[in-house]
C-alpha cells in the first residue's frame, strides 16, 4: 500500500513539472501559474485555519504585505530582474510573518467569530495604509517591479511556474509535517475542544499563533511571486477582499484541514474562474457567477470533497465486507462511522 | 477650529444614528442565530438602490418609497434565511459568513448589470438644501436621517420588550435550547429577526444614499464599518451597537477635521484594536461563556 502511495506522488509530480512542457501555449500556462499560487496560498492558509478552526478571512492582508515587501526590496537594492527577483521570496515571506506575528497576538485573544471579524479588519487597515503612506508604497499611483523583457513570451511564465511548484512542495511539506506531529496534534485538538485541549496541556495560545505565522509566510511569498509575475502593484490589488474569501473557499472545496484538499480546491477554482473571468469579462456577471458557485459548494459539499469522499469509502468498505467474509473490517468501519456521526452531532449541539 | 470641532461631533451624531439602524439588524441577526451576515452591506447598497429606482422611475418620495422597500427587504430576508442560512447543519457560524458572502457578492454582481459601476446619490429637496441654527449649517437630510432611525429603532425597542414575539425573540437569543423546551419556534423566530435586519438595511440604505455618493462596490466598506461597530459594541448587544455607532462616528468624523480625511477611516479600525486589547469581549459584550 505505501509504494503504490508514493509511486503514485511521484506520478502526480511528474505530472505537475510536464504539464507545462506539454500545454506549453502561454494562454494555458499563464493559468497554471495562477493555479499553482493559489495552491501554495491556501495550502498556507490551510495549515492555520485548516488545522486549529479558526476561519481567517485576512489573509489577503499577508499577501500584500509580502508584494509590497518584494517590490520595495527590488527598488531600494535595485534587484535586475531575472532569476534574482525569485531569491527575494523568503525575504518577503518573512517580512509578512514579522506582521502577522502582533496581528495574530492581537486577533488570536478572542474567540472564533469574533477573531474572523478582527482579522477582515486588520485587513482594512493595511489596505488603508496602502493607499495613505504615500511616502512608502506610492500610495494608488501604485510600484512597479523589474519585468524580465528578455524572456520570451513562450517562456516567461515557465520559470514562476516551477519556483510556485516548488514552493507548493515547501508548503505541502510543512502542512504534512505539522499534520503528522504531536504539535500539529495539539492543533486538530485546539480545532475539536479548545478548553479541554487546554486543560490537557496544550499550549493553546503560542500553538495557534504559530500556525498563523507560518501560514501568513507562506500568503507572503506568494503575495512576493504574483507581484513580480504581474509586474505591478496598486493596493485594491494587493489587498483584495476577494483573495481572502477565494482561499477560504478553495481549501473548503478540497476539504478543510486535510493535507491535499487545498491543492484539490485550487486546481478546480482557479481554472474555473479563470475561465469565467475570460467568458463574462463584465465585472457583474463574474461576480453573480462566482457567488452561485460559492453556494453551491458550500451547501452542497459542506464538508469539501477529499472529507465526503472517504466517508463513501469507508461505507463502502464496510458493505462489501459485511456482504463478504471480514467481520472485524466491519466492525472497525461501522465504528468509525459512528464516531463520524457522533463528532457532527456534538458540533451541531455546539452551534445550537 | 473649536467651530468646525462641534459641527463635526454634531453630525457624527446624526450619521451615527444611521449606523446605529444599520448595525441593529446585524447585532440582531447574531444575537439570536449565531451568524454573522456579510451581507449586510450589500443589503444596504441594495435597499439605497431600491430608493434610487423608485424614485427615478415612479417618483416616490423617499421617505414614503420605505413603505414598499421595507416590506420588500423584509421578504428578502426571510428568504436569504430560508435558501441559504437554514440548511447550514456543521460548522454553522463559520459557514455562514462565507455563505453571506457569496450573497454579497450576488448582489453586487447584480447591481453591476443593472446600474454600472458609476456613483449615484439619492437626490430630493432635503437632500440638497440646509438651515442654519446657531451658526451651524445642517442639511435637512441628516436630521430626517436620525429622526428615521430613532423612530425605527424605538419601534424595534417595543418589538422586542413589549410584544410576546419580543419575549420569544430574547428568550431565543438568551438561551436556544431552552427557548426550543418552552416551545418556542426558534427556526420561525430567527426567519423573522433575519427579515427584520435586513428591512431596517433598507431605511438604512435610503438614509446613507442620500447623504453619501454610493456604487456596487460600496458594500465592502459599509459591512467592514458595521463589524467594527458591532465588535466594539459588543456581539449581540443592541445597546452596545447603538453606543459603538455615535462613538465612532464622532470620532470618525473630528478625525478627519483635525487630522485628515484621509486617515478618519484607520482610526476607525486602530480603535477596535487598541479596545479589544483591553476587553476582548467589546463595550457591552458578555464573556463568551458557551466555547466552541
Amino acid at each position: 500500500m505505501k509504494i503504490i502511495k508514493i509511486t503514485g506522488l511521484i506520478a502526480l509530480l511528474a505530472v505537475f513539472i510536464a504539464f507545462p512542457l506539454v500545454f506549453s501555449d502561454p494562454a494555458i500556462t499563464i493559468i497554471a501559474v495562477f493555479t499553482m499560487l493559489f495552491a501554495v496560498a491556501t495550502t498556507g492558509w490551510n495549515i492555520f485555519s485548516g488545522y486549529t478552526g479558526y476561519i481567517a478571512l485576512g489573509h489577503a492582508a499577508y499577501f500584500g504585505l509580502g508584494a509590497y515587501a518584494m517590490a520595495l526590496m527590488a527598488q531600494d537594492w535595485k534587484i535586475p530582474a531575472g532569476y534574482a527577483p525569485f531569491f527575494l521570496l523568503p525575504l518577503a515571506g518573512l517580512v509578512a510573518a514579522i506582521f502577522a506575528v502582533p496581528f495574530g497576538w492581537i486577533a488570536l485573544r478572542t474567540r472564533r467569530h469574533t477573531f474572523v471579524v478582527i482579522t477582515i479588519a486588520i485587513f482594512f487597515i493595511m489596505q488603508l495604509m496602502a493607499y495613505n503612506l504615500r511616502g512608502i508604497t506610492n500610495g494608488s499611483a501604485g510600484l512597479t517591479l523589474p519585468i524580465p523583457f528578455d524572456w520570451s513570451a513562450d517562456f516567461f511564465n515557465l520559470p514562476f511556474y516551477y519556483v510556485a511548484l516548488a514552493l507548493l512542495l515547501l508548503a505541502l511539506g510543512v502542512s504534512w509535517w505539522v499534520r503528522n506531529s504531536k504539535y500539529g496534534l495539539g492543533l486538530l485538538a485546539i480545532r475539536d475542544d479548545e478548553d479541554r485541549a487546554l486543560g490537557l496541556g496544550v499550549k493553546t495560545g503560542p500553538s495557534k499563533l504559530v500556525a498563523f505565522v507560518i501560514s501568513a509566510f507562506f500568503v507572503g511569498m506568494v503575495g512576493a511571486l504574483h507581484a513580480y509575475f504581474i509586474g505591478s502593484l496598486y493596493p485594491p490589488f494587493a489587498f483584495d477582499a476577494l483573495f481572502d474569501v477565494a482561499v477560504a473557499l478553495m481549501a473548503f472545496l478540497g476539504g478543510l484541514g486535510t493535507l491535499a484538499g487545498p491543492i484539490l480546491g485550487a486546481l478546480i477554482l482557479v481554472p474555473t474562474q479563470q475561465y469565467f473571468t475570460l467568458q463574462f469579462s463584465e465585472n457583474g456577471y463574474y461576480l453573480v457567477i462566482y457567488g452561485i458557485l460559492f453556494l453551491v459548494i458550500i451547501l452542497l459539499l459542506p464538508e469539501g470533497i477529499l472529507p465526503t469522499i472517504r466517508k463513501r469509502w469507508i461505507k463502502w468498505m464496510a458493505y462489501r465486507s459485511q456482504s463478504g467474509k471480514i467481520q472485524v473490517v466491519a466492525g472497525t468501519s461501522g465504528q468509525e462511522d459512528a464516531l463520524v456521526a457522533e463528532s457532527s452531532g456534538k458540533r451541531d449541539g455546539v452551534n445550537l | 477650529m473649536a467651530k468646525l470641532i462641534i459641527d463635526a461631533v454634531i453630525t457624527g451624531i446624526l450619521t451615527g444614528g444611521v449606523y446605529a439602524l444599520m448595525s441593529s439588524g446585524l447585532t440582531l441577526i447574531f444575537g439570536v442565530m449565531n451568524i454573522i451576515n456579510i451581507a449586510q452591506g450589500a443589503l444596504v447598497i441594495l435597499g439605497a438602490y431600491l430608493s434610487f429606482v423608485l424614485q427615478q422611475n415612479f417618483h416616490i418620495d423617499l421617505f414614503l418609497g420605505l413603505l414598499i422597500t421595507m416590506p420588500v427587504m423584509f421578504m428578502l430576508g426571510i428568504l436569504i434565511e430560508w435558501a441559504f442560512i437554514r440548511p447550514l447543519k456543521l460548522e454553522r457560524t463559520m459557514l455562514s459568513i462565507l455563505v453571506t458572502f457569496a450573497v454579497a457578492l450576488i448582489i453586487e454582481g447584480v447591481l453591476g448589470i443593472q446600474f454600472g459601476t458609476s456613483f449615484v446619490q439619492l437626490h430630493a429637496w432635503y437632500a440638497d438644501a440646509s438651515f442654519q441654527i446657531g451658526g451651524f449649517y445642517l442639511a435637512y437630510i441628516y436630521v430626517f436621517g436620525f429622526v428615521l432611525s430613532v423612530i425605527l429603532l424605538g419601534g424595534l425597542y417595543v418589538l422586542l420588550y413589549r410584544t410576546k414575539f419580543g419575549y420569544s425573540l430574547r428568550a431565543s437569543m438568551q438561551n436556544r435550547t431552552a427557548a426550543e423546551l418552552i416551545g418556542i419556534d426558534v427556526e420561525r423566530v430567527s426567519a423573522v429577526t433575519f427579515g427584520i435586519g435586513v428591512a431596517l438595511t433598507a431605511a438604512g440604505g435610503m438614509a446613507f444614499g442620500a447623504t453619501t455618493a454610493f456604487n456596487p462596490g460600496s458594500h465592502y466598506d459599509l459591512i467592514s464599518r458595521l463589524l467594527v461597530i458591532i465588535i466594539l459594541g459588543g456581539l449581540g448587544s443592541l445597546r452596545g451597537a447603538l453606543i459603538a455607532s455615535l462613538v465612532m462616528l464622532v470620532i470618525e468624523d473630528v478625525t478627519s477635521v483635525v487630522w485628515s480625511p484621509v486617515w478618519a477611516s484607520t482610526v476607525f479600525f486602530m480603535l477596535l484594536v487598541v479596545t479589544l486589547l483591553v476587553r476582548p469581549q467589546g463595550l457591552f459584550g458578555q464573556l463568551e461563556a458557551r466555547k466552541q
